[in-house]
This record gives C-alpha cells, sequence and structure tokens, in this order.
C-alpha cells in the first residue's frame, strides 16, 4: 500500500501545468520509478502526485527535426530509447547507456525525462546527455525555454525546473552527435539492478584517417555532486594520435573531478575509477568510430 | 529404486503457477495490520513514549509499547528444548524492549485497520531516550568500563570457551609447545569474515488469531513446533494453548530457524481481542531486526613438519553476536569445531571462541552454521602455508585429509565414509588444475588469470550437541495410495519430494503413490524440529524409513489375510506380489478397499514412529575455480567453478545439483559483494534493502557447475548425509586463493569487493 493523498491524471501538457499551478505541494509522476519508492520509504508519504503518464502522444517517441538535432520525448521510456531506430542511427551510445539502468522491469517503466528531472549524479543517462550537450525544452504557463544541460543541474537533486514547469523535449543538437562515436561505461558493483559508482561517457570524433582525435567529449556520473563533464580533459587530448589520447586522457580527467567519499565508495576508489576507465571510454569509443587500436 | 531417482519435484507444478499458497495468500482480508515502531538510537533505554496522537488517529485499534509487555525474557533460537537448565538457550529478549540494544530495536507496535494507517500511527509516537555510544565491534564491546549491553553479562561476552585435544605421549605438554617448537614450519594468520544475510524471496510473514480459547499463528517458518513451544514460553500461556500453521515459504536458509515476530505477533492478537491480526517485516525491516550470519574475526596458527604434515593448529575466534543471544555461542563453538575438522592434526590442538554482545543486527543460523567463516580462515591458511613452504596446495591439503574412521576427540563425531579425496580428484580434472596453475605462473599486466581451490568436512544433523530426534505417519488411503505427514518442513529445498521418494522406498510402492502433506500444522503434523543443520534427509529420513517399514508389514499382515494359502508375500508396486516369482497376487488398491470396509475385519492401515537419532556423519567436498581479475578497476570474474560434493547417497540427483547451484550462488555473494554495513558514528544499517546490499543478480553469475562423489554412509537412513548447506562452504575461500594465485596478493577479509582490493594492490605496489 502507498501513502497518497490525491492523483490527478493530466489529460495535456497544459492541463498538466494547470494542476501544477493548482496544487503547490504537488509532485509530477511519470514512470513511477523513482517517486514510489521515496512514498514507500515514507519521505514523500502523504504526497499529492500529479500524472503526465497518460501525456504520451505530447511526450513520447523520438524524431529527427528537418534541421538535424534529435529530440527526445521526455516520457520515453529507457527501453523505448533503447530501441528507438533513431537514436539506434544517431546516438547509439545513449540507448547502450540508458540500457544498463537497472532491469528490464524498470527500464519498461522508467523515463529518460524522469531520469534528467530527478538531478541524481548516478543517472544512467546523465553522463552521456552531458556529453552530447543536450538542450531541455521546459514550458510553464509562461511559455517555453530552453536549459542546457550544463546549467541544468543545480545540486544534489536539484534542477533547473520550478514547480510550474514541465520538460517537454530533450533535445540533442545536431553539431554534438553528428560525425561523433561514444562509448558509456557503467561500473557498478552489479551486472545489472545497481546505481553507477561511476558513469563515463566518452564521445570522440576521429580524423578522416582515423588516427586523431579531433575533438572528444568526455563526462562522468559520480564524479561529484552532479553529472559533469570533463572539458580539461577533453583539451588535454584534442589534437593527439588516439593511443596518446587514450594513455592521457585519465590523469588528465583527475584535474577536473571531485568525487567525495561515502559508505558507497571512497574518494581515492573513485578517482581511481576516473583515471582507468577515462581512457577505456576513449578507446572504445575511437573503435566504434573505425580506429585501430 | 525410488531414492536415487531424479523425478519433478512434487509442488513444482503448484509452484511454476502460482497456484502454491504462501502466508500472505492465505490471511484474511479484513484482518488487523500491525507495524512496529523501530528506535531511533543504537544503545540506551526508552525514558517514555507518548502515544496519544497515534491512539487519536481513526482506524488506529491499539498503541502498544515496551512498557505494556507481560515482564517475560524468552529465548528466540530454533533449537530443540532442552531438558537440562545449563543447556537452554539465552533468555534476552522481550516482547518489545525498553533497554535498547540495536539501531531499529522493536521498542512499540500499532495495531490499525490497514497498513497506511499503521505507519502514520508510527510517526506521531513520540519517545525519548536515554542515549550511550553505540557499540559495534567485539574489541569495543569487551572494553573495561563499557556499559554492558545485557546486565546478565556485565564484561559484554557471552560466552569464552577454551579446548584442547588429547596430546598423545610426547615431549609436549601442550598445543602452545607444537606450536613454539622450532623444529616445524610456524605459521600464523589473521582472517575476517563478514556479516550477511539470507535474502531469502519472502520476508518473515504471519498472522494469529484466536479460536476456541486458543491462539492460532499462521507463519512463515522452518521451525513450526519450536515456534508453537516459544509462543507459549514468550505469552507465558501453555504450550497446548498455542497452535502453529506452516504453509509452503518462500526460502529461510537458517533465518526462520528462529521465533522472530510469532510472539509478539501473538500477543498483538490477545491485545485486540483476539481478532486477527497480520504483522510482516518489510525488507528493511527483515535486513535489520531478523537474523545474519556472523561476522567473525579468526587468530590461527599452525606447525608443520617437513614432509607436509600438520602437526598442530589453533583457531581463536572472536564472534559478533550483535545485541541478542539469538543462538548464543552456538555458531562460534561451530566454528572453531569446524575448523579442527577437516584435517588431521599429527599432535595437537587448541580451539579458544567468543561470543560478544555489540550493538550490531543480531546475526543468528544462516547456512553453514559458522562453517562458511571457519573455512574461510582454515582454507586461506593451508593455501599461505603452501605457498610460504613451497609446497603444492592441492596435494598439501590431500595429505592432511581427515582419514576415514576419525573420531572427533572432543565431540565423538564419527567418520563413517568419505569420498572426500575422490571429490579433490575429479575437481583437478574437471578444471585442468595441473594445466592452469603452470599456465597461469609468472604473469604480467592489468588483466591476470588464476586458479583455487577449497575443501571442506560438514556434520549432518545436531547430535551430539543437542537433540535429533524426529517422528513420521503414514496413512493408507482408500485407493491403495499413501498419505506422508511429518512435522519436518518443506522450505524450497525440495524436502517434500524426497521425503515422498524416501517413504515409497521404504514400502515398495511408485513415488508417485504418496501424497506428501506439505502444510505442518503443529495439531496434526507428527512431532519433529524442523528445516536446520542439512538434518532432515538423515533424521527425519530415518523416521520415514522405520515407519515405511512398519507400514509396509502391516500392508502384508493384512494381505496374509486375505491371501492365507500364498508363499512369501511382498510389496511391489502397486502390487501385492508372491516373493518369489514377482508374480501379482492383490492390487494395494483392492487390499485399501478392503481393509476400509471390510465387514469381516476393517482396519484402518497407519503407522507412526519417532527416530531419536544418536548418531552422525561427515559429508565432504570441494570447490575449484578459475577466476580473472581486472587490476585497475579491483573486479574479479570468475570464469569457471564447480564444486564437488560427497553427501553419500544421492536421493534425488537432478534435486541435488539444484541445491549446490542455490549454494554457490551464495557462496559467490559471500565471496564478492555480500556485506552489511553500518554507520560507525549512529550504528544504523546503512545498506539494509536489495539496491545497497549486493546480492549477485543472474547476470553476475558464472556457469555454475555441480559434480558429486556418491558414498553409501552406513549411518544415513538410505546412504545419504548432509548436502542442504555445505555448497555455500567453500566458495569464497576458493575464489580468495584464485585470486592470491593470479595476483600474489593475500586478501584477508571478505568480502573481496572493488574497492578492497583496489587498496592492496595499491599496498603492494601492482597499482
Amino acid at each position: 500500500m502507498y501513502d497518497i493523498a490525491s492523483i490527478y491524471q493530466a489529460r495535456s501538457v497544459a492541463d498538466a501545468i494547470r494542476a501544477l499551478q493548482a496544487d503547490p505541494s504537488a509532485l509530477v509522476i511519470a514512470g513511477g520509478t523513482d517517486v514510489l519508492i521515496k512514498v514507500r520509504e515514507g519521505k514523500l508519504a502523504g504526497c499529492s502526485l500529479v500524472s503526465i503518464h497518460g501525456l504520451g502522444e505530447e511526450l513520447s517517441g523520438v524524431t529527427q527535426a528537418s534541421g538535424g538535432d534529435i529530440e527526445i520525448g521526455p516520457l520515453t521510456t529507457f527501453r523505448g530509447v533503447a530501441f528507438d531506430p533513431v537514436i539506434r542511427r544517431c546516438i547509439p551510445v545513449l540507448g547502450e547507456a540508458v540500457d544498463q539502468a537497472g532491469g528490464p522491469q524498470l527500464r519498461a517503466a522508467g523515463t529518460i525525462g524522469g531520469n534528467v528531472c530527478n538531478g541524481i549524479t548516478s543517472a544512467d543517462s546523465a553522463s552521456t546527455l552531458m556529453a552530447l550537450g543536450a538542450v531541455l525544452r521546459v514550458r510553464s504557463p509562461r511559455g517555453e525555454r530552453e536549459v542546457p544541460i550544463a546549467q541544468w543541474y543545480k545540486g544534489v537533486g536539484k534542477v533547473d525546473l520550478a514547480h510550474e514547469e514541465l520538460l517537454v523535449k530533450i533535445v540533442i543538437p545536431r553539431a554534438n552527435c553528428e560525425g561523433y562515436t561514444g562509448h558509456y561505461i557503467k561500473y557498478a558493483m552489479r551486472s545489472a539492478m545497481d546505481i553507477a559508482t561511476l558513469g563515463v561517457s566518452c564521445l570522440v570524433k576521429l580524423s578522416a584517417d582515423k588516427r586523431t582525435v579531433e575533438e572528444a567529449r568526455l563526462a562522468f556520473g559520480v564524479a561529484g555532486p552532479v553529472p559533469m563533464r570533463a572539458c580539461g580533459a577533453e583539451a588535454a587530448v584534442r589534437g593527439l594520435p588516439i593511443g596518446e589520447a587514450v594513455g592521457r586522457i585519465g590523469r588528465a580527467a583527475l584535474e577536473d573531478v571531485h568525487p567525495r567519499s561515502s559508505w558507497r565508495a571512497s574518494k581515492e576508489f573513485r578517482l581511481q575509477l576516473v583515471e582507468e576507465l577515462s581512457g577505456r571510454a576513449l578507446r572504445e569509443a575511437a573503435r566504434k568510430g573505425g580506429a585501430q587500436i | 529404486m525410488e531414492v536415487g531417482r531424479s523425478i519433478q519435484r512434487v509442488d513444482a507444478v503448484d509452484k511454476v503457477t502460482g497456484r502454491a499458497q504462501y502466508t500472505d495468500d492465505l490471511c484474511p482480508r479484513n484482518a488487523l495490520v500491525a507495524k512496529v515502531l523501530h528506535s531511533t538510537i543504537a544503545n540506551g533505554w526508552v525514558k517514555s513514549m507518548d502515544t496519544a496522537a497515534a491512539e487519536a488517529l481513526p482506524g488506529v485499534v491499539k498503541v502498544l509499547t515496551c512498557f505494556d509487555v507481560p515482564e517475560i525474557q524468552y529465548p528466540t533460537p530454533g533449537h530443540p528444548w532442552s531438558v537440562e537448565p545449563a543447556h537452554q538457550d539465552v533468555a534476552d529478549r522481550k516482547l518489545l524492549n525498553r533497554r535498547v540494544r540495536i539501531y531499529g530495536d522493536d521498542i512499540a507496535a500499532v495495531v490499525a485497520v490497514d497498513e497506511i494507517t499503521a505507519r502514520r500511527a508510527l510517526e506521531r509516537i513520540r519517545v525519548e531516550y536515554e542515549e550511550y555510544p553505540p557499540v559495534l565491534t567485539p574489541q569495543a564491546a569487551m572494553a573495561p568500563g563499557v556499559p554492558p549491553i545485557h546486565e546478565e553479562h556485565p564484561d559484554n561476552i557471552l560466552k569464552h570457551t577454551v579446548s584442547e585435544i588429547p596430546l598423545p605421549p610426547s615431549d609436549f605438554r601442550c598445543a602452545g609447545d607444537v606450536l613454539d617448537c622450532p623444529a616445524y614450519h610456524r605459521f600464523s594468520g589473521h582472517y575476517e569474515t563478514q556479516q550477511v544475510q539470507h535474502c531469502h524471496i519472502e520476508n518473515p510473514t504471519s498472522y494469529a488469531y484466536r479460536e476456541g480459547g486458543r491462539i492460532v499463528v499462521v507463519t512463515s517458518t522452518q521451525i513450526p513446533h519450536i515456534v508453537r513451544r516459544v509462543v507459549g514460553q514468550a505469552l507465558g500461556i501453555p504450550w497446548g494453548r498455542v497452535r502453529v500453521v506452516k504453509p509452503y515459504i518462500g526460502g529461510g536458509f537458517g533465518n526462520k530457524q528462529e521465533v522472530l515476530y510469532e510472539p509478539l505477533n501473538a500477543w498483538l492478537c490477545v491485545e485486540a481481542g483476539g481478532r486477527c491480526v497480520k504483522l510482516e517485516a518489510s525488507r528493511e525491516e527483515t535486513f535489520r531486526n531478523t537474523r545474519s550470519r556472523h561476522p567473525i574475526s579468526f587468530d590461527v596458527r599452525a606447525a608443520v613438519d617437513g614432509d607436509g604434515y600438520l602437526m598442530a593448529r589453533s583457531c581463536v575466534a572472536v564472534s559478533d553476536q550483535g545485541g541478542y543471544a539469538s543462538h548464543g555461542h552456538a555458531i562460534a563453538a561451530n566454528a572453531v569445531t569446524g575448523f579442527r575438522q577437516t584435517y588431521l592434526d599429527q599432535l595437537a590442538h587448541r580451539s579458544e571462541a567468543y561470543t560478544v554482545y555489540t550493538n550490531r543486527p543480531a546475526p543468528g543460523a544462516m547456512r553453514g552454521y559458522g562453517i562458511p567463516q571457519c573455512n574461510f580462515a582454515l582454507e586461506c591458511m593451508m593455501e599461505d602455508i603452501a605457498r610460504e613452504m613451497g609446497l603444492d596446495p592441492y596435494e598439501f591439503r590431500y595429505q592432511n585429509l581427515m582419514p576415514p574412521g576419525y573420531v572427533d576427540p572432543l565431540n565423538g563425531i564419527t567418520c563413517h565414509s568419505t569420498g572426500a579425496r575422490e571429490c579433490m580428484e575429479k575437481g583437478r580434472r574437471f578444471l585442468d588444475w595441473d594445466g592452469l596453475r603452470a599456465r597461469y605462473q609468472n604473469q604480467t599486466g592489468p588483466v591476470r588469470r588464476g586458479v583455487g581451490m577449497a575443501v571442506f568436512s560438514y556434520k549432518t544433523g545436531v547430535h551430539p550437541i543437542s537433540l535429533e530426534t524426529s517422528s513420521a505417519r503414514i496413512v493408507l488411503n482408500q485407493d491403495g495410495t499413501v498419505q506422508l505427514q511429518l512435522g519436518a518442513t518443506e522450505i524450497g529445498q525440495g524436502g517434500d519430494t524426497v521425503f515422498s521418494q524416501m517413504c515409497a522406498q521404504a514400502i515398495g510402492i511408485p513415488t508417485e503413490d504418496v501424497h506428501i502433506v506439505s502444510t505442518q500444522d503443529t495439531d496434526i503434523a507428527p512431532f519433529d524440529t524442523g528445516a536446520y543443520a542439512s538434518r532432515q534427509t538423515y533424521v527425519t529420513g530415518h523416521a520415514i524409513r522405520r515407519t515405511g517399514e512398519r507400514f509396509r508389514e502391516k500392508l502384508l499382515r493384512y494381505a496374509r489375510e486375505l491371501l492365507p494359502e500364498a508363499g512369501e508375500l511382498d510389496v511391489r508396486g502397486r502390487d501385492i506380489v508372491d516373493a518369489r516369482s514377482g508374480e501379482s497376487l492383490l492390487s494395494l488398491a483392492d487390499l485399501a478397499l478392503e481393509a476400509f470396509y471390510s465387514l469381516e475385519h476393517s482396519v484402518h492401515i497407519t503407522a507412526e514412529c519417532t527416530s531419536h537419532v544418536k548418531d552422525n556423519t561427515f559429508s565432504f567436498g570441494c570447490c575449484f575455480a578459475e577466476i580473472e581479475v581486472d587490476i585497475p578497476v579491483g573486479k574479479i570474474r570468475v570464469l569457471r567453478i564447480v564444486n564437488v560434493h560427497d553427501s553419500g547417497t544421492l536421493i534425488n540427483p537432478k534435486l541435488a545439483e539444484a541445491q549446490v547451484h542455490g549454494g554457490m550462488s551464495m557462496g559467490l555473494g559471500y565471496a564478492l559483494s555480500e556485506e552489511m554495513k553500518l554507520d560507525e558514528k549512529t550504528g544504523r544499517l546503512l545498506n539494509g534493502n536489495l539496491l545497497d546490499y549486493k546480492l549477485p543478480t543472474a547476470l553476475d553469475h558464472p556457469e555454475l557447475h555441480a559434480l558429486f562423489v556418491e558414498t553409501e554412509d552406513p549411518s544415513g537412513p538410505f546412504g545419504n548425509k548432509s548436502l542442504g548447506e555445505p555448497p555455500a562452504i567453500p566458495v569464497a575461500p576458493a575464489i580468495r586463493n584464485a585470486l592470491l594465485h593470479a595476483t600474489g596478493v593475500a586478501v584477508n577479509t571478505l568480502p573481496l569487493t572493488p574497492q578492497r582490493l583496489v587498496d592492496a594492490f595499491r599496498k603492494e605496489g601492482l597499482l
């Protein structure tokens, strides 16, 4: 039994926003895989909910816009993202990343938008969306605005989303994914049903001869209180031969991150993972791009 | 032959179709719901409680606190009651306790119309505490001046025992002399194991209601007859006024060999006027408030002669008992006994065991009962000695193994049969031990491979430490089939299936004609102490065999009345046959109809016997593992793993294999990832849920291989020996030893988590 005071099933995005305006204490529920856990734990016991679960037509699905940007409806489930043909063709790394969240049941219920709005550093989509420089389109009674993901995370579990706002699109700009290949490593204690001890996502654009790193994007989950880009490491490997870049990126990334010790893992251990896994992620990303390494 | 057939489980179809009924399926939908209030300190006293706001909440039926409970301390472990007061279990808790001993201790309970109301009521209870600092290790608890966690034990030591085997005539006066003797290779080591939990699928759940002036408790337990006794003791009422019903259960692994919440449930029912009350532990409560495996630290020593023979060993085990005695000193005592057994000391052996109260969640029985802990210490030690002395670890173990006919000098348990050496040989061949040992020498690079092994022995049941008794009843049906009634319990291990096979074998009929009554109802089921200590196929098996043979005699006696002219008779298949020719003379169906409805001589053929078993025997086995270690990220991947077991004759080989798979899985989690972690400041359990407690998933498992060496044990009812617990024992040390082989790094603390490995690799200069 879940201790829920009320649930309003929104009929449209506008209706959901109206419902949120009407109840300043209401929370949005989509797939429910985060909210229901908190209700059960008692943290959200007795809460009022506005459900957007039925808004699939407006908020679900992946499309490629005419300009080439990839637009992901936030209500698309992890499974939906992982198996979507546009994702598989244009940004397979994102599908591979979300396919590592939880287990099959969770991936059939949990949504990529929920993963983003929850603001958790260990979210499996977060580091890849960070590396892809996603843009988050949110709608409020005052209209829409777009937030680059680099400015989205405001602290542990906090994102740049007001009470009356709803995430309506996750946009991957064409320039950020075209020509790149990527690799995500979820380092966790188990091969499934786990949260990341460290998430590493690396995108790379290779030179025409597949020997040099033209551009690299490196982002982490759990290397700090919020998902983060490792811009110093990216700069450090730009223009390097791939083998050298692989050897150097991990050490460079140590300057960008600031993980903390918790009972789940020590700072020293997470730093070791940052150093080791950055290189491994870059190597795999480069391989996928055709590099012989 | 019915014994030895790999028949399908008798409960398979009901379980896979969801038709099998568990406690929660049976609970009336209008039952009241009870929830327990848990303390927010780990050590101290409840000074006062304000329940007015909770009582005022609509839908709340009762709010009861630690100030309301009967002044009765009662014992909780699932041991047979001892008629000797000195051997009785420690009675150290009340239904709810003012003295807070663990973070989350049970201090009050609410009975309400539904779960949400009960939860909301708990939120409204105000508690005032007197708080002491939490004491989370045995060392801290034994320090001078620490307030006692139980006033009966001022030094927090529940028990401390020392034992030494008699020395053969020699110049040595004691084990210490041998261990100090410079003529021998002298070894010492320190090994530690962690606190882990069973993680059975079904959390402890029960409901209780009054009927006819008695209390009926339906519960998910391994030990219904013991639950009846303990509920009677805890409430201070005659045991016959309690009736316990045990339906199918979703696993136990020892956690439900303890009387957990049934007494509180029964008392809440009484206080709620006898209405049906359900009390279900959540997964978080199961982690914190039910039992687990003891963390034990071992300091061991050994003296080995130049030929590689163990001259003497010693073992000091310190077991962290947490806040309540549970099974008391039995587990630490079993751990040092198990450390002594498996191998033979030529001269001497000394054991010392401490069981110490702390403010940890209290451990209790868990698959292996101290042996997964001591076997880790023992098999790490054997590996480390072999390495130090340049001996082959396989040969070193092989030549020191317990010989057939071995009699433990302290408890008299005898090695009636052993396939230990054959198990080792089989495992060695399966893994290509010799080839891989050689191939994986002198590796370099970040990813390395290695092989490791471990050997164990395990007793069968609890004689002579405790009583072994079991009863069975067989009743003829009107169609010539039989019903088998037992107090022994099916807890997912396949007990009902092998009991049916044994019954069929003893009578001479097909297993398909045995209808087993799976539910134990203490008003109806014969007495048996229940599922634990890998005892049921052995002890209950004896009861079934004896009862089946008596039942068979009764069938033949009645058949003789109907066939006065026939020669010697026998029961075969579904018929009474001529013993010599095998010719069918009378079907059992016809015999049954005649026996029930004869106008000449009507008799309902039944048999019932008690078997009081006063023997024990050792089962054996080993684990061989090949692993790959990713050094920079501290990850171990198990490439191949095999357990080889001598559990005597297998009653059902397919089920035996499944039992081994389950145990190996448990061993893998114990080796690599599982550990209950406490907050050092507060004593709060940090990871008491299935996300943060790293039970391995299906994807984390390699293919599990199970092999057997079948001996025929003369003391077993059908040549069989223990199998339930053993598969979980040797996996962790085998993997640790493979890690040592792969990297040269000895990690002596479980579990072998990536962070621990990375720290060790860094310390040893590999990173």
